[in-house]
């Protein structure tokens, strides 16, 4: 007799770690998904506008229509990631029934539950969700996420906070492993994460799950910066389909995130890549603006 | 001895934490050059498309298939087990294929991520397999010299999950997800004889 079981945390967190060393990219139809499959991402997010787009259009941003996720789920073959809106569960059910191979919990649409995230043990799909720091990483964790991506600002092509959230995560982390024993449980206390996870994390010195970037990265360098700060792979949302040449900076993106320690590689990605996507300063930005700060 | 893990994408660090759990030296292969350095290679988890994209950029496609024609021993878990079978079903007309055993894969042939699953294994080497399948290829047809290690049944149906062909080993699972290192032991021991 052989028991087959599906949608255990292993096979959740598995699906995350073929990820690793990839770029996963946001697209909005079947051509871009094409685009972005010959460009080498491992798996594409699909979306109605990109964060950039609702940044510049306003207005509440909700899950997309099932006929545009169908449409790109049939013609890539590579993973097709979705977003549901925070708390929005019945979103993510709907996510889970068009077959999607990961849903992202995502703070770049308007939340719908400000109180509270998604229970993602009740779902045989792995839910991906944004962190700023330890603390909120391992609240996500708790609550069933199977892969976490520092949350940057999405739609700012500014690499600035997914720097700062990428330091803060793994600072967290390093200073957890120099603690004491009786210190780990103030350090419960003040993460707001439960003791064993805080325990578990301090002993291993990582995430137990895949630590993705996301939130800004618009460059070759953006993403080999963020490889080399511990990232374990990178999402890219306006920064290709923004920009002046999608096939070649999703390539030239690709290549770098590959080749990240190697200086003259990364340069050679970054040649003629005609004009990136035009940034905003964050500090331009109003604090109800900010995406990151949605999520609890 | 050096066992070599292609680490272009993917889990390559699970694997090499594997062969380091059985005291082997193991190292990632990013290039032409380090490929040289090792006696055998393992292609790892990942998704198929990216790995031949890479590989072909960095010129270790043509490498490896010259490494595989001269025998070295070499490992592909799902996405490397896609790599090294002479056919692919559902996958891009511009993917490798090493032809490194005779079989024909399905690319996600056990269905989306929803469909994922972890089962026991029925095999005639290993007591208490376990399987763990992400979109996993399904062997859909066995060729020549090949000699099939371990089973899956789904749904009543069995299906082929674990096969060798000389010294070309794939698997449709991910052991490098378990904890047990036995499938990680029975490569090397492979390649240990091969070497001797």
């Amino acid at each position: 007799m052989t028991e087959s079981v599906r949608g255990t945390s292993r096979v959740k967190r598995g699906m995350a770690e073929m990820l690793k060393g990839g770029v996963i990219m946001d697209v909005i139809n079947t051509e871009q998904a094409k685009i972005a499959e010959d460009a080498g991402a491992v798996a594409v997010m699909a979306l109605e506008r990109v964060p950039a787009d609702i940044r510049a259009q306003g207005g509440v941003a909700r899950m997309s229509d099932p006929d545009m996720i169908d449409s790109i789920v049939n013609s890539v073959s590579i993973p097709v990631m979705a977003k549901a809106r925070i708390g929005h569960f019945v979103e993510a059910q709907v996510l889970e029934s068009l077959g999607v191979d990961y849903i992202d919990e995502s703070e770049v649409l308007t939340p719908a539950d400000e109180a509270n995230h998604i229970d993602k043990w009740n779902f045989t799909v792995p839910f991906v969700c944004g962190a700023t720091n330890l603390g909120e990483a391992l609240r996500r964790i708790t609550e069933g996420a199977a892969m976490i991506r520092s949350k940057g600002e999405a739609g700012t092509g500014n690499v600035v906070e997914a720097t700062r959230h990428m330091r803060q995560i793994l600072g967290d982390i390093k200073r957890l492993t120099v603690m004491s024993d009786e210190e780990l449980f103030t350090a419960a206390k003040n993460l707001q994460a439960p003791y064993e996870l805080v325990a578990e994390v301090a002993k291993t010195g990582k995430l137990p799950v895949v630590l993705f970037t996301a939130g800004g990265i618009a460059t070759p360098a953006d993403a080999a910066l963020m490889m080399q700060l511990g990232a374990d792979g990178v999402f890219v949302g306006s920064g290709i389909f923004k920009s002046g040449d999608p096939a070649k900076r999703g390539a030239a993106i690709v290549q770098a995130t590959l080749n990240y320690k190697d200086a003259k590689k990364i340069g050679d990605a970054s040649r003629g890549l005609g004009e990136a996507m035009v940034g905003i300063n964050i500090d331009t930005l109003p604090e109800s603006e900010r995406y990151a700060n949605r999520g609890w | 001895m050096t066992i070599g893990v292609l680490a272009l994408q993917g889990d390559f660090r699970e694997h090499i934490a594997a062969l380091a759990k059985l005291g082997e030296n193991a190292v990632e292969i990013r290039t032409v050059e380090q490929l040289e350095q090792v006696a055998a290679l393992i292609i790892p988890g990942g998704e198929s498309t990216t790995i031949s994209l890479l590989a072909k950029s960095t010129g270790l496609d043509l490498a490896i298939a010259e490494r595989i024609k001269s025998g070295m021993a070499i490992y592909g878990s799902c996405a490397g087990m896609i790599l090294l079978a002479n056919e692919i079903l559902d996958g891009r007309d511009d993917q490798i294929s090493f032809n490194a055993i005779d079989i024909t894969v399905r690319r996600n042939g056990f269905g989306r991520q929803v469909d994922s699953f972890e089962a026991k294994l029925k095999s005639t080497l290993f007591a208490d397999l376990m399987g763990v399948f992400i979109r996993a290829p399904k062997i859909e047809k066995i060729g020549t010299n090949v000699e099939v290690l371990a089973w899956v049944e789904v749904q009543g149906e069995r299906t082929p999950v674990m096969v060798r062909s000389g010294s070309a080993l794939a698997t449709c699972f991910h052991p490098e997800l378990n904890d047990d290192g036995v499938v990680h032991k029975y490569f090397v021991d492979m390649v240990h004889n091969q070497q001797s």
